[in-house]
């Protein structure tokens, strides 16, 4: 039998743990901050209209594709500018892949840089809208 | 973009609230406060809180299930990311088990939220009540950690799977297993998670705890990491079908964030077992109006 310890960590790893957990805290106040103001802007200016949620209806094509809700935002809509800040949030767990496979390349493993990557393709086809 | 903007159309109140009669910063804060509650909820009892923001949106709120799906999703990755940046708990993480992992449920995600807009509403809504009835199953009998496995499979060996966990009698070598079949399972999670609007972290939990053998404490911090990024998927194809409203999105992923925050600071200081009961019995009542409307063609 050998021994079945594996390997200790990288130091490599951990320093890109230590980055992650700062960009993370940045990365989700960032959206927190943005969709609120965006709240405050919607609710400024409809805050005294009546809520129609029962009813759907899909929302505007200006809050569905990145560059449209930028655009959007851009001209000061609170809804849109709402929608950046989710933009930022979908973008978060993008980042905890992106600094995986960062990881594991300083680590010189292969295949788990590979499987990164294929993780990171599944989220920009559906970020990109191909599919719908 | 203002006056395009329907807000002001008649409502049709199905909640037993009249929210109809109710201006929408109301109608905002009222969602706010129920969704800092089931935030909270969630992180208390670690079942999260998307079990419990579908149904205020649906039965209280009276919003409209695909609404609903969606906003719940943007909170479901607010609390992931929410708890990997200030709970600390990623260390836990076995990054390996969770990339791999994450392959299928990230293509299970989109394949559910693909095929979502092809499933009538009342199919979803019956399946969702049926993830409730089995959340409650699971919350009146709460997941005992399995057993670590000591002997090596030979594929988890060869994606070096292996970690080591940190116990009372120190740091302790775990050996993973059956990876074809958690795979499997992940892919359902994934499609599960699109499908209905939650993280599906007890599904990702068991499988990982009870069929990989993965120590519970690593299969819990990994199963946060997964559910983030599964749900980041979901929220590509939703967004670019126009289901995210960001009116309903803001205040509930706020609201659930900073619940989940309060939540993990008061842990230490609730009787869990009382309060896994009380949300036992919530979440089955939940459960039959879900299932109730779904049979009934009312969602």
């Amino acid at each position: 039998m050998t021994d079945p310890t594996p390997a200790p960590r990288p130091a490599a790893h951990d320093r890109v743990n230590a980055a992650l957990a700062r960009v993370l805290t940045v990365s989700i106040m960032l959206a927190a901050a943005i969709a609120l103001i965006g709240a405050t802007m919607h609710l400024s200016r409809h805050g005294a209209e009546r809520p129609a949620y029962a009813t759907y209806a899909p929302a505007e094509e200006a809050l569905r594709a990145p560059a449209a809700i930028l655009a959007a935002a851009m001209a000061a809509d609170g809804r849109a500018i709402i929608q950046l800040g989710v933009l930022v949030l979908v973008v978060t767990p993008v980042l905890r892949v992106a600094f995986a496979l960062v990881g594991f390349a300083l680590e010189r493993d292969r295949l788990y840089v590979a499987l990164s990557a294929v993780v990171l393709a599944v989220l920009a086809l559906g970020l990109i809208g191909v599919l719908d | 973009m203002g006056g395009e903007y329907r807000g002001a159309r008649a409502n049709d109140p199905r909640g037993p609230v009249r929210w109809g009669a109710v201006d929408l910063t109301l109608f905002t804060l009222a969602l706010f406060a129920g969704s800092v509650a089931a935030g909270m909820l969630g992180a208390l009892t670690g079942l999260g809180g998307g079990v419990v923001i579908i149904p205020l949106l649906v039965l209280v709120m009276g919003v409209d299930l695909r609404y609903a799906i969606g906003a719940s999703l943007v909170a479901v990755i607010a609390t992931s990311a929410g708890a990997a940046a200030t709970f600390r708990r990623e260390g836990l993480t076995n990054l390996r088990i969770g990339i791999l992992l994450e392959v299928a449920t990230t293509v299970g995600a989109i394949a559910g939220a693909v095929v979502a807009a092809y499933v009538s509403r009342s199919v979803i809504s019956t399946v969702f009540g049926l993830v409730l009835l089995w959340t409650a199953w699971t919350s009146f009998r709460p997941v005992k950690p399995g057993a670590i496995a000591e002997t090596p499979d030979p594929l988890a060996t060869r994606l070096r799977l292996d970690g080591v966990v940190a116990t009372p009698d120190g740091p302790r070598p775990y050996r993973v297993r059956r990876v074809p079949a958690g795979f499997l399972v992940m892919f359902g999670a994934g499609v599960l998670s699109a499908l209905v609007g939650i993280g599906s972290g007890i599904v990702k939990v068991l499988a990982m705890d009870r069929l990989m053998r993965v120590p519970f404490k690593v299969s819990t911090a990994t199963s946060n990491f997964m559910i983030g990024v599964t749900a980041a998927a979901s929220v590509g194809v939703y967004l670019h079908r126009g289901q995210i409203e960001p009116a309903l999105a803001a205040p509930v992923a706020l609201g659930a964030l900073g619940g989940a925050f309060m939540g993990g600071r008061l842990l230490p200081r609730v009787n869990v077992a009382v309060l896994r009961r009380v949300f036992a019995v919530v979440v089955l009542l939940a459960a039959v109006q879900m299932i109730y409307r779904g049979a009934a063609g009312r969602v």
